[in-house]
């Protein structure tokens, strides 16, 4: 691509612009991690075959100057569009139709059909799981319909490989205007008045982080933009750095020109590695563009992002240990303050932001503190993106203002609860977690509580990065307590004593309730121990660490007694707990779980029902995985 | 013997040439054992104590970071890697079955991670970001959605005779 140095970024907008209008259609196919997964790639190949073999001519990379009086298709992966369980999705522009689970045979037939004729193919249109009635695009579909997709607005639409794409959609301007119309302070106050909080947990607001980072005197600073999105069940950063990178580098330049940084680095898993490809595409098509480098937009400024990979440490997304590890030392939290705003990374001021945060900015200051601030509620504004996953019937990325309902969520845009088969079900709504391992659960009695920081928090759980996984009623609480408190013993660093050794304990604890050996003793115990560890710990994760045990304590503390005085699991789900037996009604004798049993504990003839002798049984569980007729009871 | 040796200068070579690229900066520690594994599929003592040596840091800081970070592997992997997402989203959705499946199906366990003939590691991974199809495996590069226990026999038994037919032609 030619050099667009000292970009003229509105000529760049219309000359594409222009061109893009002469295109008969567009077709854009899914390729976030999601969709590669069911096949994008192949589907993707598909088209390029079929609409060449149609004889019209067909664009990857826009020409801008084009004169072809063909019918010309131009054909694009985009980023995450967030419909995930419904993928590969193929979007067909500008009529609007959304083709879901497309498959290699169907592309053809949508080259005929959809391309050079305009007629909609019924079948692959999004299948409504409850009346089965089908929707053509993203306006009509549900789950798309009841969003309000700001942040996630152009993942989804855009070529995120593509930086002139980006500008076509006033991409960096506002950039542009934060560096050559804005003094440092009124970038700071824009931030500062749109509400803008972090969406990476803390909840801290953003313009007062550049404020206090903007008093520093000191020559150099640096941004850091925290991808480090290590929440099990949480992806909405990784969807938009692989979606929408350059929005993700705009709103890092602008922090960078809010705080007199010239250098950042984004700091992303090593689980992400096409977020790593594509935001490194990213720097370097803008560096290319002359949008970042030296003097960017005339302005005097220097501005330079660097890209750092993780190793795997979840600890590492705790600012303090982040900075540890870009410095190539293990990374361990310390203690605050100084906060990274007085002394940070290479003991400079600096910055350190979400990806969900920074991808926000470039929106409030393109349209104004007050086009923000209009969502939200009184003390959290603006939108959240939320993973919605586990038992619900439309997994994948959603987008709603700060003040919406968990039922909203789960019923309306998750199209509600779904069994153990997958089936949506009316009652099998049992809890939501919500905040990963920092977080808590909800229940019934919180599905029409509004979402926002506070409320949250005063109900014991927390926005966290924004994973919200919904469970049914076949899900044992006892045992995702002890899921999350496993996951966080693990990475917990070793650096502070109450979160080393408080965790490891914790986790011991739990685990003789669910082997059946606790006793109201071990219950008390848990709980003394969860405030210790809340209190004392050193950084975030260990703070945090006990609340999914806590909460679930307070929300169903019944469960945990019916595990620790009856030792039984009421949903089946603990092993030790089980008391196994077969079900007459199934059992027609075929032999197969007693050929297997390791411990001979059932016993029966040929044909004729069998048993299984309680005292010998260990409950390993392999008579319910080879029965064919599910006919051993007290499984789930 | 003498091929071995041949081996391991060849072996420093790569290395070297990792350490150069970063100009022997220790902010670039993390990045340059990511390149060094990326090359040797694990991280052997003996370059660990060559990368210590070459950026003028004691070996056990260098090997603190090694231990710090899951990514790094002190230990040899086989050809495949199967990662088993077991964020929330892939737990609620029976990732620990799948586990159960794969383990038992390649004779290997909990403290056990790497089959004798070297073919294939089975590692329980924090998650994978791909929550709207969990239960989620990836082997190598390639990720699999929406595995259960048959579905994951079938990815194996394809493995696995893709390598037997590779073993017989040569």
């Amino acid at each position: 691509m030619e050099t667009l140095a000292k970009t003229d970024l509105r000529e760049v907008k219309q000359s594409y612009n222009r061109a893009a209008e002469r295109i008969h259609k567009r077709v854009v196919i899914c390729a976030g991690t999601g969709c590669i997964a069911n096949g994008a790639l192949k589907v993707y190949e598909a088209f390029e075959k079929a609409v060449q073999e149609a004889g019209m001519s067909l664009f990857v990379e826009l020409e801008l100057n084009y004169h072809d009086d063909h019918k010309t298709i131009q054909l694009t992966g985009s980023g995450c569009q967030g419909f995930c369980a419904q993928g590969p999705l193929v979007n067909i522009l500008p009529d609007e139709t959304m083709y879901t689970k497309v498959k290699v045979e169907d592309v053809p037939e949508i080259v005929e059909k959809s391309l050079i004729q305009d007629e909609v193919i019924e079948r692959l249109l999004y299948k409504n799981p409850v009346d089965g009635s089908r929707s053509k695009g993203q306006t009509e579909i549900p789950f798309y319909k009841r969003q309000n997709r700001l942040v996630l607005g152009e993942c989804g639409h855009v070529d995120p490989q593509n930086i002139r794409e980006y500008i076509a959609h006033n991409g960096y301007q506002a950039a542009e205007k934060a560096f050559t119309e804005m003094k440092p302070e009124d970038v700071c106050q824009t931030i500062f008045e749109s509400g803008l909080r972090g969406r990476g947990g803390g909840g801290f607001p953003t313009g007062k982080k550049w404020q206090l980072t903007l008093q520093e005197p000191s020559e150099k600073k640096y941004v850091i933009c925290n991808g480090d999105e290590g929440d099990p069940g949480a992806f909405m950063d990784r969807s938009l750095m692989e979606g929408n990178p350059h929005r993700v580098l705009e709103g890092m330049m602008i922090a960078a020109r809010a705080v007199g940084a010239d250098e950042a680095y984004v700091y992303v898993r090593l689980e992400y590695p096409l977020a790593v490809s594509r935001m490194r595409k990213a720097i370097e098509d803008a560096m290319d563009a002359g949008v970042l480098g030296e003097n960017i937009f005339d302005s005097g400024h220097d501005m330079f992002i660097h890209i750092m990979e993780g190793a795997g440490a979840f600890v590492c997304g705790e600012e303090t240990a982040l900075m540890a590890s870009i410095e190539g030392k293990r990374g361990m939290p310390m203690p605050k303050p100084p906060f990274p705003a007085q002394k940070g990374l290479f003991g400079k001021p600096t910055v350190i932001n979400n990806v969900e945060t920074l991808a926000a900015v470039p929106l409030i200051i393109r349209n104004g503190a007050t086009w923000f601030n209009a969502y939200g509620t009184a003390n959290s504004k603006g939108t959240k993106t939320f993973a919605l996953t586990g038992h619900v019937a439309n997994t994948g990325l959603i987008e709603v203002p700060f003040g919406t309902t968990l039922r909203e969520i789960v019923y309306n845009i998750g199209g509600g609860v779904t069994d153990d088969d997958g089936k949506v079900t009316g009652e099998g709504f049992k809890a939501v977690q919500i905040g990963g391992p920092s977080g808590g659960c909800l229940t019934e009695e919180d599905l029409d509580l509004p979402l926002d920081y506070d409320n949250l928090i005063a109900k014991g759980a927390m926005v966290g990065s924004g994973g919200l996984v919904v469970m049914n009623k076949q899900s044992c609480m006892v045992q995702i307590a002890r899921f999350f408190m496993n996951f966080t013993q693990s990475e917990s660093c070793g650096k502070c004593v109450p979160c080393r050794e408080g965790t490891k304990q914790m986790l011991s604890l739990l685990d003789e309730i669910i082997d059946g050996t606790a006793t109201q003793e071990t219950f008390d115990l848990l709980e003394e121990v969860g405030q210790v560890v809340k209190k004392a710990s050193l950084c975030g994760l260990g703070k945090t660490a006990p609340s999914p045990v806590l909460s679930t304590i307070v929300k169903f503390r019944e469960e945990y007694m019916q595990h620790i005085h009856n030792k039984r699991c009421p949903t089946n789900n603990c092993k030790a707990l089980a008391s196994i037996s077969i079900d007459p009604e199934k059992c027609i004798g075929c032999t197969a779980c007693a050929r297997k049993c390791p411990v001979g504990a059932i016993s029966g003839e040929k044909k004729q029902l069998h048993f299984i002798d309680a005292e010998v049984c260990t409950k390993c569980g392999v008579c319910h995985q080879v029965c064919k007729f599910d006919a051993i009871i007290g499984f789930n | 013997m003498k091929t071995e040796t041949n081996n391991k200068i060849r072996q420093f070579d790569q290395v070297l040439e990792i350490i150069q690229k970063h100009k022997y900066q220790k902010t670039r520690l993390i990045t340059i054992l990511q390149e060094v594994q990326e090359v040797y599929r694990f991280l052997p003592q003996e370059v660990l104590t060559y990368v210590a040596t070459a950026l003028d840091m004691p070996v056990a800081e260098v090997y603190g970071v090694a231990t710090f970070y899951a990514h790094f592997s002190l230990e040899a992997k086989g050809k495949y890697v199967i990662k088993v997402c077991d964020g929330t989203a892939c737990h609620v959705k029976g990732s620990s079955k799948l586990l159960d499946t794969l383990r038992s199906q390649l004779k290997l366990n909990k403290e056990k991670h790497t089959t004798d003939d070297m073919l294939f590691t089975i590692e329980a991974v924090s998650c994978l970001g791909a929550c709207g199809l969990a239960p989620v495996m990836v082997i190598n590069e390639q990720v699999y959605g929406e595995v259960n226990s048959a579905r994951c026999s079938e990815i194996l038994k394809q493995i696995i005779e893709k390598e037997t037919e590779m073993a017989s032609a040569s």
